[in-house]
């Protein structure tokens, strides 16, 4: 896939919640590239008198209508400050897309299909059978927010189930609403279930074909335990530090069943069964 | 329009803005955001003999106005280079050059020999100064007998242009400067990173796995400058020089030191098309100031 440096112009910024800022960016001139879920932008932090480096930040949504990409941010350092202080009419440049993303349904049905010789078995009945459940901590709900409409665009219907600290800490839950049901856990109960996204009643209850997951690393390390001793497929995101975000520098490693490899080239999001957790 | 072809020992180069390694990938990584054909040389990630898996993550942290890494010369061997990775960056048109490490003399020859034996490589760095790896690396460039050493032993079986990489983290950089001139190294760069370290206060542990790393971007420009300047003055092979170049200005202000070539390492990582801008600036600044070519300014703040 084609990258790209752009400066886009910031038409919108948003407090969802305090500490959080959603950046709604746009080119003024053309079309935005083709992005997929999963995939992240690398944004370069110019007035912050600390950050040097570009910072990873996951493709939120791409709104094709109105030509906008939507970056969401938690302020917790000098970088994700000075985004969350931008005003609107800002240019902001960025490279993107970075890595490679979820697997899409019809990549997964490939992959499924030439795992099994039934042949007959993987039919598209089969396939739209296929229900994916979507699980995100904190601000790693973000990029499940582009994934969850790409895959309603297929025809799917998500279930997402979205954990945080408190109710305080969920963002965008009407956004998550249009495409499909939504699941919340909070750890001191002041929305949806009490505890994490692990314990919620949901996996008592509902049966899955795919788990998409992206939070923080514990959350996922417990999601990926729990997929597979239900034998689901899981994908889950990674954030490691980032130097390039091009597959340049090998400072983003991860040591995966095959060896140290670039999660922002390979990744950021992986099969689970790769990871060494 | 002055002329930016420069020369290093019998290496031509269209410009003199490269790329250093490490930072750059094979340059592939790079082809959607410049013209690589308008980079002056490409110097690919450190490659050694045997296959290595580099340190354990993390490998980076961000500094002021710099940045710190421990990669340990993550690498598939010599061999997955000239077999994989050769076929494709020879059809790179500017000069693409390897980045040679190894733990002992005959280690970085025996690379050296086999990157000897591909025709469209037409130089290598010989990197005496990495400081993230345990054995060897910067244990041969901080020594002139650790130095000698290795470029006697790599200068026996290599033919072509030879550019040694110096480590900054050293009392005197021009006597190792010239204990690998008088071994036949054909020219020298100089600076690889300074060795330094972080600590995350919350944490109280370091924050690279293995606790010091290399210090690269314009935090050491000063540094790199100071030395380039200091090794001229001490040798007679052309410089190849490096650290913190984030623009033309600082491009040229190398060459004024005494630099023949630049190369852009960490600036690449900021903005991924950098080196064309470069290349394009030192044009603009050899024009503004009545130059007809780039060799006329190498060395120029010497004089006088
Ligand atoms: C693929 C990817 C996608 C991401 N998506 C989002 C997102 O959608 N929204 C969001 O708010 N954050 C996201 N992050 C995390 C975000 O990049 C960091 O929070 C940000 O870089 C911190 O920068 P800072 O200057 O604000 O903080 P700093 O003061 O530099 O650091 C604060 C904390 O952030 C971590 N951090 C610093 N630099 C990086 C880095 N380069 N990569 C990862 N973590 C870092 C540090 O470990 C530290 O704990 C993502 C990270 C990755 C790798
Ligand atoms: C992530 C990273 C990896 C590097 N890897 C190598 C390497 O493999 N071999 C080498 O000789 N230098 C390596 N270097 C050093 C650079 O080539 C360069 O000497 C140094 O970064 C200073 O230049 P800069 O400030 O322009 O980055 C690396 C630097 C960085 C930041
Ligand atoms: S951040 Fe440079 S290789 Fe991943």
């Amino acid at each position: 896939m084609k990258k790209y440096i752009l400066d886009l112009v910031l038409r919108r910024t948003t407090q969802p919640r305090p500490g959080y800022v959603l950046l709604q960016l746009t080119d003024p001139d053309k079309p935005l590239p083709e992005m997929l879920p999963g995939q992240f932008v690398e944004v370069r932090v110019d007035g912050s008198p600390t950050t040097f480096l570009r910072r990873p930040i996951s493709i939120n949504l791409v709104d094709r209508q109105r030509n906008e990409l939507w970056l969401l941010v938690h302020a917790v350092g000098a970088g994700t400050r000075a985004l969350a202080a931008l005003t609107e009419g800002a240019v902001v440049n960025v490279v993107l897309p970075l890595g490679r993303g979820f697997t899409l349904p019809e990549e997964a049905a490939s992959e499924w299909g030439a795992a099994s010789e039934r042949g007959a078995a993987s039919s598209r009945e089969n396939l739209e059978a296929q229900s994916y459940l979507l699980v995100g901590g904190g601000v790693g709900t973000a990029p499940l927010l582009y994934l969850g409409q790409e895959l309603a665009a297929l025809g799917y219907k998500p279930t997402f189930l979205l954990g945080a600290r408190s109710a305080d800490d969920l963002l965008q839950l009407d956004d998550f609403r249009r495409l499909g049901a939504v699941h919340l856990t909070t750890e001191d109960g002041s929305a949806g279930e009490r505890g994490f996204v692990t314990q919620h009643s949901l996996w008592q209850t509902a049966t899955f074909s795919r788990i998409c997951t992206c939070g923080p690393k514990p959350m996922m390390v417990a999601v990926a335990r729990l997929a597979h001793e239900k034998g689901i497929p899981c994908e889950a995101s990674l954030e490691n530090l980032m130097a390039c975000g091009l597959g340049a520098c090998l400072c983003c490693v991860e040591d995966t069943v095959d060896g140290n490899v670039c999660v922002c080239k390979e990744g950021p999001v992986f099969s689970t069964d790769k990871l060494k957790w | 329009m002055a002329d930016l072809h420069t020369k290093i020992g019998a290496l031509e180069l269209k410009n003199p803005v490269m790329t250093a390694s490490g930072t750059f990938g094979y340059g592939l990584e790079f082809a959607d955001f410049v013209d690589l054909a308008e980079i002056g040389g490409i110097i690919v990630k450190g490659t050694t003999l045997e296959p290595r898996q580099g340190n354990a993550y993390p490998r980076m942290a961000e500094t002021a106005q710099g940045m710190l890494n421990c990669v340990g010369l993550q690498n598939k061997g010599v061999d997955y280079f000239c077999q994989h990775i050769y076929p494709e960056v020879r059809q790179i048109d500017t000069a693409v050059l390897v980045n040679v490490s190894g733990n002992s003399p005959e280690t970085y020859a025996e690379c050296a020999r086999r990157i000897a034996e591909l025709d469209d490589i037409p130089a290598i760095e010989l990197n005496i100064s990495c400081p993230n790896v345990k054995q060897g690396g910067m244990a041969f460039g901080v020594t002139c007998e650790g130095a000698a050493s290795v470029v006697k032993a790599v200068r026996a079986v290599y033919p072509k242009t030879l550019i040694v990489k110096l480590s900054p983290n050293v009392t005197s950089i021009a006597d190792i400067a010239r204990a690998v001139e008088a071994e036949g190294a054909d020219a020298v760069s100089l600076i690889n990173t300074l060795m330094g370290m972080a600590i995350d206060a919350e944490k109280r542990r370091p924050i690279l796995s293995i606790g010091t790393g290399g210090l690269s971007g314009p935090a050491v420009k000063p540094v790199a400058l100071r030395m380039v300047w200091q090794v001229f003055e001490a040798v007679q092979i052309p410089i190849v020089g490096l650290g913190g170049i984030m623009n033309a200005t600082d491009a040229v202000e190398f060459l004024l030191a005494g630099a023949s070539a630049i190369e852009i390492g960490t600036a690449n990582f900021i903005d991924p098309a950098v080196t064309v801008k470069v290349a394009r600036g030192i044009e603009d600044y050899l024009d503004r100031h009545g130059f007809t070519s780039v060799r006329e300014i190498v060395g120029l703040a010497h004089e006088g």
